[in-house]
Parts: structure tokens; C-alpha cells; sequence
């Protein structure tokens, strides 16, 4: 029976050589990923009620991203909940400040290709990036992983989404999901697998590929996958098994697009299908957000640097780099000093502004633009603020304008 | 059973705002719905449900979203279609979500009774009866138990007691 990369991984975390969609399988979890807000100030508690123990702690990550930098008591007291549940848990995977899970997790290797995995985090499927299965849970659904190793899935159907050629300059992963979304809706995904293949996507760096997958959490499906190659193996500098779809597998859907063709996209408030060409806006801002796990990775700021290079921002800059090593990494070539110059604002390497949860919140009535991954309403601040999302030269370019604006005229 | 109407793709930050979730679900519910309906938190009654479009929780893992649903007293759940990552955390909090292809004809303040067994849901003020999507049984199961906590605290005192 042929099978999809998404059959192949679950199939195999199942115990089995083939699975079929729609079918509910139970499935053991090689790794399980949580954060300071849905993890242990959730999960210690009902570990407790339970008397129950971490069924494996080498297969727990727990990385703080959410409440960071601490600004009060309530999130002083999350943070200590983790910090001290991770010692009382023998949970050694502990990344404390360096920057936000699902750019972390990879970042310190533990993401493989073929691995089964969930998250406390919408955001999950930014793993599948790495050709594994990985999708978001609540803790409550986390706490039966925690106990049992195990949870069930009803097993995905494919939806193929192939570009051909290659994307042109100034366009990016972010780009490439704004139009998804606004082309299949937020729920075009069906809680389904959504894969994305072709040559211009076999072209992108990893952190690109993350931006992908990551989003398939707002155009609704359970999670997004890309086989693994060579970039996979570059990135994780180790050899990878090549984890992919058979050629005929069959797909709910295959849809075909021309790289090239794709212009710069932008979502306007308040919902991320709420898309078009950035050439359709006529718009002014007051502010710029580069930021979060899906917009201000290492690839994210140099995509910013291209086009802020010697410029200097109009609108109020503000960079929250989505990892302490990206943020060095930026820091040792340049990248920042760039960002910097153009009067960005530095925020800590945590989500930031993106969810709303920190003391950083858009005011009354601010009109933002922001490579993060939702713009709905109050999300980031006031409820009358409006949050346009777009890629990172995109944000840019607006930074430099104060207007919306299409950076392919203003790449370097 | 008053029927509360929304629309198409509520999502998790307008359930439970982003910026209320370091607090106790107490507070979180207190805001739950208030960027739409800001009388919402504080008119539901016990035993009112939520009727709503496609894709309804749309957004975050964050089960605060369902739990302050559940907290505010919403008795169960009926939309066109969920958000899949809300519909597990529902039935993980033990709130009965029904899938109903023609919610819409609910109108806000009918009078609705669910029958989850069956997959019934009676609009005793337009006299309507519309099916809904069956449930597997066993996530009717963890749902009757009253949520995946308590239904692994039943499974867990089995096997300590026939251990």
C-alpha cells in the first residue's frame, strides 16, 4: 500500500507497517515538548491529583518562553513552578530563556526525522519541518502523554501543496502562508496532514520550512510536513534518514502552484485569511513587530537586515529575536547591528508581543504591522488596535515608510 | 437551555484573551467572549449552550478555552465545525462539543435540549429536532467520566487495584 510521509511516521509510532486515514490509532510519543504556560503549572498539579509520574523523562523538553522577562508576581510564580517542577521531575531538558520552544527544540537537536511528537503548543507542527509528526495539545491531553507515552490519532489524509520553479527575491515562507490561508481559509487545512513539496520548497533554508509548517496551525491543519534532505541533514549536522511520500501515494487533495508568480502577501485585521497582494494596501502604521517563533528567527532578521541595511525606520522598530543563539549568531555576523541601526528596539528572546501574555501589549488604537502568526482581535494588546501581518522584508520595508509597502524595490 | 449564537472561526483569544492567562480560570472566564459579546461572561446561565459556525476555537492549545466555558456553566457545545486542536481539549475538559451541519438555524435564545447519546439536539422553541455528528464512544467515555483527568484517575485506581 503506498503511503504518505504522514502515514509512514504515524504508522510506525503506532507499532504498525501501514495505517489508513480516518482510522484512530493510539500512537507512542518519542518526545514530548512543553512550554512555561501549558506545562508545569498545569501539569504538576494533575500529576499530583493522579499520584503519577513522567513516563519517560529523557523524552521531555520543557523550554520557558511564554512569561519571560518576568514582569510580576503572577508570572514569577509560573516561572518558579517550572523551573522547580523540572528538578523534581529529572526532566534534564530544560532550556531556560534561550528563546522560543519551537525554535529551540531543533536549534539543540532534538528533533529527527520519522520521530512522533507532540507539543503544548498550537505551534507544533513547526516540527514537521524536520519530516517528523508533530502537533499541538492542551496540557490536559499532555498530562495523558506525561502518564502514558501514548495518545491516539485519528489518522491524517495528505493535502499536497507543491510549488514549482522557485520564489522570487524579497518573497518568503511567510508570503507563501499568508496566501495559503487566505486562499483555503482557517480551517482549509481539515485537522488533516498538509505537506509541502516541489522544487521551490526543496530550495528553502530550514528555518524557512519551519515558517511553513508552523502556520499549517492557521490554515487548520493538525500538521504541516516536509520531507527530509539534505538541507535537513545540514541543519542538524548529523546524516538523517530520508523520511518521505511514496510517489503515488494517495492525497485528498494535490494542489499545484508557479513559485515565481507569488508577490509579497499581507493579512489585514483581523484574521490571518484575510489576505492579499501587498500591492492592494494603501495604509499607514505606527508600528512594527518583528518577532515570534514564525517571523524572527536567524532567517527572519537577515530577511529583515536586506532591506533596513542603512536605512533608517519611520514607524517605532521593535525586534524580539526568537533565540538567544539566533540573536548571537545575528550579533557575530552583522544581522543585528543592521536591525540596530535602523532604531529597532530590543525585546527579549521569548513570544513577546506576539500572544498578548507579557507586559509588551499594543495600545488603544495602534496600527501594527508584524511577521507574527495572528492578527486577531486583542490578541497583542487593545481590541481597537489593528494588526497587519506580512513577511519580514514586508515589515521592514513599512518600518523604513511608515506605510505598508512592497520591499522588492528596497532589497540589498 | 438558552442558545448563545456566534459566528464563523471564534477564536481561542476571544474565548480566553491572552492577556488574563496567568490568572485562575476564574478570571480568564470572566472575560471569556467579551471582545464579542461583552455580556456574555456574566449573563450565561448553567446550562445554556454555545451554538456557533465553522472552525469555532480556532487558534491556540490553550484549554482555558474550553475550561472557561465549562466553568461558566455552558453545558455543551454545537457548531458546524471545531477548530480539531479545541475539539480534543473540549472533550479532554469533559464539555460535550456537537458537530451539527445546520447549527445556524439556531437562533440566539431558543430553548435547546441536547441528547449526546443519540446525537439529538431539540430546539423546543422553533419545535426543530437536527442530528449531529456521532461521537466515538470512546470519547463519549472520557467525556461522561467528566474529562481525560478524572477518566485516567478512574483507569489509574483499576490498575493500582488489580495490580
Amino acid at each position: 500500500m503506498k503511503q504518505t510521509l504522514a502515514q509512514k511516521v504515524v504508522a510506525r509510532a503506532a507499532g504498525r507497517s501501514t495505517v489508513t486515514p480516518g482510522e484512530i490509532v493510539t500512537c507512542k510519543v518519542d518526545l514530548a515538548m512543553v512550554h512555561d504556560s501549558s506545562g508545569p503549572r498545569r501539569l504538576k498539579p494533575m500529576l499530583e491529583r493522579l499520584g503519577a509520574k513522567v513516563w519517560d523523562p529523557t523524552k521531555v523538553v520543557v523550554i520557558t518562553d511564554h512569561y519571560l522577562p518576568e514582569y510580576d508576581d503572577e508570572s514569577r510564580k509560573i516561572l518558579r513552578i517550572a523551573r522547580d517542577w523540572v528538578r523534581e521531575a529529572g526532566i534534564d531538558n530544560f532550556y531556560d530563556a534561550q528563546g522560543i520552544c519551537h525554535v529551540v527544540l531543533p536549534e539543540r537537536g532534538h528533533l529527527r526525522p520519522g520521530m512522533f511528537a507532540v507539543g503544548g503548543d498550537s505551534h507544533s507542527p513547526t516540527g514537521g519541518a524536520f519530516a517528523a509528526y508533530m502537533f499541538g495539545v492542551g496540557a490536559t491531553e499532555m498530562l495523558g502523554v506525561m502518564v502514558t507515552g501514548e495518545i491516539w490519532l485519528n489518522v491524517p489524509h495528505t493535502i499536497a501543496i507543491e510549488f514549482d520553479g522557485a520564489f522570487a527575491p524579497g518573497v518568503s515562507a511567510k508570503d507563501v502562508m499568508l496566501f495559503l490561508i487566505g486562499r483555503y481559509g482557517m480551517d482549509g487545512g481539515q485537522y488533516q496532514a498538509v505537506e509541502y513539496r516541489g522544487p521551490a520548497i526543496r530550495k528553502l533554508p530550514m528555518q524557512e520550512r519551519m515558517t511553513l509548517c508552523n502556520m499549517t496551525a492557521e490554515l487548520g491543519g493538525q500538521t504541516g510536513l516536509i520531507a527530509s534532505d539534505d538541507v535537513t541533514r545540514d541543519y542538524l549536522q548529523r546524516e538523517v534518514e530520508i523520511w518521505d511520500s511514496d510517489a503515488d501515494a494517495p492525497l485528498l487533495a494535490h494542489h499545484r502552484f508557479r513559485a515565481d508568480e507569488l508577490p509579497p502577501q499581507v493579512a489585514a485585521p483581523h484574521s490571518p485569511a484575510n489576505t492579499r497582494p501587498v500591492s492592494d494596501f494603501d495604509q499607514r502604521i505606527d508600528l512594527a513587530y518583528i518577532g515570534a517563533c514564525t517571523g524572527a528567527k536567524l532567517a527572519d532578521l537577515r530577511m529583515a537586515a536586506a532591506v533596513l541595511r542603512g536605512r533608517k525606520a519611520r514607524a517605532k522598530l521593535i525586534v524580539a529575536p526568537a533565540s538567544l543563539r539566533d540573536q548571537q549568531t545575528a550579533e557575530g555576523e552583522g544581522t543585528l547591528q543592521v536591525l540596530l541601526d535602523a532604531g529597532a528596539e530590543l525585546l527579549a528572546n521569548s513570544c513577546g508581543m506576539c500572544a498578548g501574555y507579557g507586559q509588551h501589549q499594543l495600545g488603544e488604537n495602534t496600527v501594527a504591522i508584524s511577521t507574527t502568526a495572528r492578527n486577531f482581535k486583542g490578541r497583542m494588546g487593545a481590541a481597537s488596535a489593528q494588526v497587519y501581518l506580512a513577511s519580514p522584508y514586508t515589515v521592514a520595508a513599512s518600518a523604513v515608510t511608515g506605510r505598508i509597502t512592497d520591499p522588492r524595490g528596497m532589497l540589498q | 437551555m438558552k442558545a448563545w449564537v456566534f459566528g464563523d472561526n471564534v477564536d481561542t483569544d476571544v474565548i480566553a484573551p491572552g492577556r488574563y492567562m496567568k490568572y485562575a480560570i476564574d478570571e480568564i472566564a470572566r472575560h471569556c467572549m467579551e471582545a464579542l459579546e461583552p455580556a456574555f461572561a456574566a449573563s450565561v446561565r448553567k446550562g445554556d449552550v454555545v451554538v456557533a459556525g465553522r472552525n469555532f476555537g480556532a487558534g491556540s492549545s490553550r484549554e482555558q478555552a474550553p475550561e472557561a466555558l465549562k466553568h461558566l456553566g455552558v453545558a455543551a457545545l454545537i457548531a458546524e465545525s471545531y477548530a480539531g486542536l479545541f475539539y480534543r481539549n473540549a472533550i479532554n475538559l469533559g464539555l460535550p462539543a456537537l458537530v451539527c451541519a445546520q447549527a445556524k438555524r439556531i437562533r440566539a435564545g431558543d430553548h435547546i435540549a441536547v441528547d449526546l447519546d443519540a446525537g439529538r439536539i431539540d430546539n423546543r422553541t422553533s419545535g426543530e429536532t437536527l442530528a449531529a455528528e456521532p461521537v466515538p464512544a470512546f470519547l463519549l467515555q472520557i467525556v461522561r467520566d467528566g474529562g481525560l483527568l478524572a477518566h485516567l484517575e478512574k483507569r489509574l485506581r483499576g490498575e493500582r487495584a488489580s495490580a
